[in-house]
C-alpha cells in the first residue's frame, strides 16, 4: 500500500518549491483583504445608528442573494464582516484550491510532466497525495493566520471565538473544493474540463444558496456555499456547518483517490465527446473564427456586466438616507442644488461602469495580436485574407461587443434601480447617460488598434492608460482633483448625465479621434512584419 | 517558365542579417528542395515569400506578381503548410480543415474525405489533443484538398511516422504530374532526394549551391568500394582520389567526377575482384559543404 504513495513527500517539496510565490500570493491576498475590511467598516460606520442604517440597505433581496443572510438587527462590526465579507472570501479561497489543484493535476497530466515524473519510482497516488497535502497545508495556515490577524485587531466585536471560526469556515471551504477539484481530475480527460466543472459546482453552489437564501430555503441546505453563512460569526458562531463542510470532503476525497488508483495516465473516467467532423457556415470566415474563439469569453463578460449593473442598481433604494448620514460620500458628490443624491451617484456609477465595459472590447483587438504570438496567424495570412480583413474582423466584433456591454450594464443597473426605487427610473435617463460613454470607449479601441497595428509589444499600455482614467475619474471625485487632470483620460470628457448636460462636441470629436486611430493603426499592421 | 523568383532577397532583423542575397527560382511543373540546417533562413525566405514578413531589400515574385503587394491574389493560387503547426485548442480538427479549405476559396468534399482517410487521421477531436503529426496532417490534408499552382511545405513531415511520409511524398508526385509546382523545405535528405528536380543548399542567409541533383553531383565525388588481387600502392598519390581507407580486404575512397577515368585504369591493374560504386546521396554533397564551411570559418 505504501508503495502506491512513495515520494510524496519529494513532490510534496517540489511543488512548494514550485510555486512557493504563487502559493504565498494567494494566501496573504485573501488575508489581506479579510483584515483590512473590518478595519475600513469601523473608520467608515462608527456609531450604531449609521451600521443600522448600513442594515437597512442590506435588507432587500438582492443584497440577500449576493452576500446571503445575517442577524440584521444586531449589526455590530463583526457581524457586518461576516456578513458582508465572508461568503465572497470563501468563494475565492474556493476558486483558490480549484485553480491550484488543476495545476498540480491535470495540467501536468496533460502537458507529460507527469508521464515523466510517473516512470521514475514514484507511486501510483503520489502526485496526488502531494497536491492535496499541499492544498491542505495551504488552508489551514490561511485559517490560522486569518483568526490571529482578526483576533488581533482590537475590535470589540471582532472577537477571539468568532475570529477562529472565520478562519476555519475560509480554510474547510478551500480544503472541501480542493478534494471536489481533485475528485474532478479523475472524472474529465483535461485541465479545462476540471477547471470547467469545479467552476460549475462553485457557481451552482453560489446561485442554488442565492434562491435559497431569498425565498425557497431548502436549497441552502443542499448547497456547501449556504452553510457559510450559517456559522453566524460574531453573533451565535455555530461549528457544525465546518464538520459538514469537512466530512463531505472526505467523500469526494476517498472517490479521488480510488479513481486515481483505478484509471490509466492521460485517461478520465468519463470519455470525452466526439467533436464536430465540420466546421458550421458560420465558423468559415475570419469574422465567424474571430467570434468563435471569444465566443465562452464574451457571454461570461455580458452575464458578469449585466450583474455588475444590478448590483449597484440594487442599492437605490436607500440612498438618499444613506448618503445623508455619510460624510465621506457627501463629500465625494460634491453636492450641487437642484440635484438629489441618487442621480449624483448615477453620474459617477456611469463612468466606473463605461471603464469596465471597455474592459472586454479593449480584449477583443488585442485578442487578433495573441493569436499572432500563438502563431496562428499565419494559417489565415497564407490564405486569401488581407490584412485588413482579419484586423477588421476583430475590429467589428470589438465595437459590437463595446456597445453591447456598456447597454447591459446600463439595463442591468436600470432594472434593478427600477424594482427598488419608489415610482421606478426613468430608462432613457440611466441608458443615455451610459451611452454617452460610448464615443471614450470607442476611442480605446482606436488606442488599442494602434499599438496592434505598429508596437504590438507595448499594448499593455491601453491597460495602464485604462487604469489611469479610473484612478482620475474615481478617486478625482473622492480627493478633488483639479479638473484638467480627469480630461487626461477621454471618459473626462464626457458629459456626466444626468447632472451635466448633454454637449454634442466632446462626442463628436471622441469619434472623429477613435475612427483616425483605427485607420493609422490598420495602415501600420498592413505594413508591418507579422512575428511567429 | 519560372512560377515563382526571389531575387536578392535579403530580411535584417535590427542588426542581424537573416537573410543576405537569396536568390531561388522554381519553374513550372518542377519540385524545388531547399535544405539547410536550422537558423538558415529556410523560414524567413518562405515567409518573405508569403507577404508576411518585408524583405529590407530584394524582390520576390510568384506568378510575376510581388509577394507583398498582392498577397491575396497570390496567395489564391497556392497552398502552404508551415513546420510548426500551432490550432485553436478548442476547435476539432474537422473544423479546422473547413475552415482553412474555404478561407483559400474552393471546396472539394471529395477530396478532403480522401484525405482523411489516406493520412488516417482523426477529425472529431479537438485540437488540444492532437500529437505534433496530427496537427501537421490538419495542415496537410487542408493543403492538399486545394489544387493550387504552387504548393510550398516548410518541413512538413518533421512530426510524420515513415508510413504518413509515404502518403505525403506520393501526393507530392501527385502535384506535380498534374503540372503544378512545389517548394519544399525539408530536412529528411532522402526525401528531397526522392522527390525534387532541382535543388538549393542555404547557409547563413545565402544560397550557397544550387542547381539539379544530376548537375550537383558531377561536381562531387562517387563512393568506391575496391578489392584487388595486388596492393594498390600509390592510390592515395593519384589526382582526385581522396579519403582512402583499408578495411581488411577492402579499400574504401572516393573519386572526384572527372578523374574516373584514370582511377579506373589503375585499379584494372591490379586485378580487380569487387568493384562497388555509388553516387554521393545529397547528405554527402550536404556535410561536404557544411564541413567545407565550418572548416573555412575555423580558419579565419
Amino acid at each position: 500500500m505504501s508503495e502506491r504513495f512513495a515520494k510524496t513527500g519529494l513532490l510534496t517539496r517540489f511543488i512548494l518549491k514550485r510555486d512557493r510565490f504563487r502559493l504565498s500570493l494567494w494566501v496573504i491576498g485573501i488575508w489581506f483583504f479579510t483584515i483590512i475590511v473590518p478595519l475600513a467598516f469601523e473608520s467608515l460606520y462608527p456609531s450604531q445608528s449609521e451600521r443600522d442604517m448600513m442594515a437597512d440597505t442590506m435588507n432587500n433581496p438582492a443584497m440577500i442573494a449576493m452576500v446571503g443572510p445575517a442577524d440584521l438587527s444586531n449589526y455590530t462590526i463583526g457581524v457586518m464582516t461576516s456578513h458582508q465579507m465572508l461568503l465572497i472570501t470563501a468563494v475565492v479561497v474556493g476558486l483558490m484550491s480549484i485553480l491550484l489543484v488543476t495545476r498540480y493535476t491535470r495540467t501536468d497530466e496533460e502537458d507529460g510532466k507527469l508521464e515523466l515524473i510517473q516512470s521514475l519510482p514514484v507511486g501510483r497516488l503520489s502526485t496526488l497525495n502531494a497536491t492535496i497535502i499541499v492544498l491542505v497545508v495551504t488552508n489551514v495556515i490561511l485559517a490560522v493566520i486569518t483568526a490571529i490577524g482578526l483576533s488581533v485587531l482590537g475590535i470589540e466585536s471582532v472577537d477571539v471565538s468568532g475570529s477562529i471560526l472565520y478562519g476555519a469556515t475560509l480554510g474547510a471551504t478551500g480544503i472541501l473544493f480542493a478534494m471536489i477539484t481533485a475528485f474532478f481530475a479523475q472524472i474529465t480527460e483535461s485541465s479545462r474540463g476540471t477547471i470547467g466543472l469545479s467552476i460549475t459546482v462553485l457557481l451552482g453552489a453560489y446561485l442554488l444558496r442565492a434562491i435559497g437564501d431569498v425565498s425557497v430555503e431548502a436549497l441552502s441546505w443542499i448547497s456547501p456555499l449556504g452553510w457559510v453563512p450559517m456559522t453566524e460569526i460574531y453573533a451565535n458562531n455555530d461549528w457544525w456547518p465546518i464538520f459538514l463542510m469537512l466530512g463531505l470532503a472526505i467523500i469526494f476525497f476517498i472517490a479521488a483517490y480510488y479513481f486515481n488508483s483505478i484509471r490509466d495516465l492521460g485517461s478520465g473516467m468519463l470519455p470525452a465527446r466526439k467533436g464536430k467532423i465540420h466546421a458550421s457556415r458560420s465558423l468559415q470566415s475570419p469574422i465567424g473564427l474571430a467570434f468563435r474563439l471569444q465566443r465562452t469569453g464574451t457571454i461570461a463578460w455580458a452575464v458578469g456586466m449585466i450583474v455588475l449593473g444590478a448590483t449597484y442598481g440594487s442599492v437605490f433604494g436607500d440612498l438618499e438616507s444613506f448618503f445623508e448620514g455619510n460624510e465621506i460620500f457627501i463629500e465625494m458628490l460634491s453636492i450641487d442644488g437642484g440635484t438629489t443624491y441618487t442621480e449624483q451617484f448615477i453620474a459617477i456609477l456611469m463612468v466606473i461602469v463605461a471603464l469596465f465595459a471597455t474592459i472586454p472590447p479593449i480584449m477583443n483587438v488585442i485578442k487578433l495580436y495573441n493569436e499572432e504570438k500563438k502563431g496562428r496567424i499565419g494559417h489565415l495570412l497564407s490564405r486569401s485574407v488581407s490584412r485588413y480583413q482579419l484586423l477588421m474582423s476583430f475590429l467589428i466584433i470589438s465595437i459590437i461587443n463595446a456597445f453591447l456591454m456598456v447597454s447591459l450594464t446600463a439595463i442591468g443597473l436600470w432594472a434593478a434601480g427600477d424594482a427598488v426605487v419608489e415610482g421606478g427610473l426613468d430608462f432613457w435617463n440611466i441608458y443615455g447617460a451610459a451611452l454617452a460613454y460610448y464615443p471614450a470607449m470607442l476611442f480605446f479601441i482606436g488606442l488599442a488598434v494602434l499599438f496592434v497595428g505598429f508596437k504590438p509589444r507595448f499594448s499593455s499600455i491601453v491597460w495602464i492608460y485604462l487604469f489611469f482614467s479610473f484612478i482620475v475619474l474615481y478617486f478625482g471625485e473622492l480627493f478633488q482633483f483639479p479638473e484638467w487632470i480627469g480630461k487626461l483620460s477621454p471618459f473626462g470628457h464626457i458629459p456626466g448625465m444626468p447632472i451635466d448636460e448633454f454637449e454634442l462636441l466632446p462626442i463628436i470629436w471622441l469619434t472623429v479621434g477613435a475612427m483616425l486611430l483605427m485607420i493609422i493603426g490598420a495602415l501600420g499592421y498592413r505594413r508591418r512584419d507579422i512575428q511567429e | 517558365m519560372s512560377i515563382l523568383k526571389a531575387t536578392n532577397l535579403t530580411k535584417k532583423f535590427g542588426d542581424f542579417k537573416a537573410l543576405d542575397g537569396v536568390n531561388i527560382e522554381v519553374n513550372e511543373g518542377e519540385v524545388f528542395g531547399f535544405i539547410g540546417p536550422n537558423g538558415a533562413g529556410k523560414s524567413t525566405t518562405i515567409r518573405i515569400l508569403l507577404g508576411m514578413l518585408k524583405a529590407t531589400s530584394g524582390e520576390a515574385k510568384i506568378f510575376g506578381k510581388d509577394v507583398w503587394q498582392d498577397a491575396v491574389d497570390i496567395h489564391k493560387r497556392i497552398a502552404y503548410v508551415p513546420g510548426d503547426v500551432n490550432l485553436w485548442p478548442n476547435l476539432t480538427g474537422g473544423e479546422v480543415i473547413d475552415l482553412f479549405v474555404k478561407l483559400r476559396g474552393g471546396n472539394n468534399k471529395n477530396r478532403r474525405e480522401e484525405l482523411i482517410e489516406r493520412f488516417n487521421f482523426d477529425p472529431s477531436k479537438k485540437c488540444r489533443t492532437y500529437s505534433k503529426g496530427n496537427r501537421q496532417k490538419v495542415a496537410l490534408i487542408a493543403a492538399l484538398a486545394s489544387e493550387a499552382e504552387i504548393y510550398i511545405f516548410d518541413e512538413p513531415t518533421s512530426g510524420l511516422d515513415p508510413l504518413m511520409e509515404r502518403v505525403f511524398q506520393e501526393y507530392v508526385l501527385e502535384a506535380k504530374q498534374a503540372g503544378s509546382s512545389v517548394l519544399l523545405s525539408s530536412h529528411i535528405l532522402s526525401e528531397v532526394e526522392k522527390l525534387c528536380d532541382r535543388v538549393g543548399i542555404i547557409r547563413q542567409g545565402k544560397i550557397i549551391e544550387s542547381g539539379s541533383l544530376n548537375d550537383m553531383r558531377h561536381l562531387t565525388r562517387s563512393n568506391m568500394i575496391v578489392q584487388t588481387k595486388k596492393p594498390m600502392d600509390g592510390l592515395a598519390q593519384l589526382s582526385g582520389v581522396h579519403s582512402v581507407e583499408e578495411t581488411g580486404d577492402e579499400t574504401i575512397f572516393q573519386v572526384d567526377t572527372d578523374a574516373m577515368e584514370s582511377v579506373i585504369e589503375f585499379v584494372s591493374r591490379h586485378g580487380v575482384i569487387k568493384l562497388e560504386s555509388a553516387p554521393p546521396t545529397l547528405e554527402d554533397l550536404f556535410m561536404r559543404h557544411y564541413e567545407t564551411d565550418a572548416q573555412s570559418g575555423g580558419d579565419s
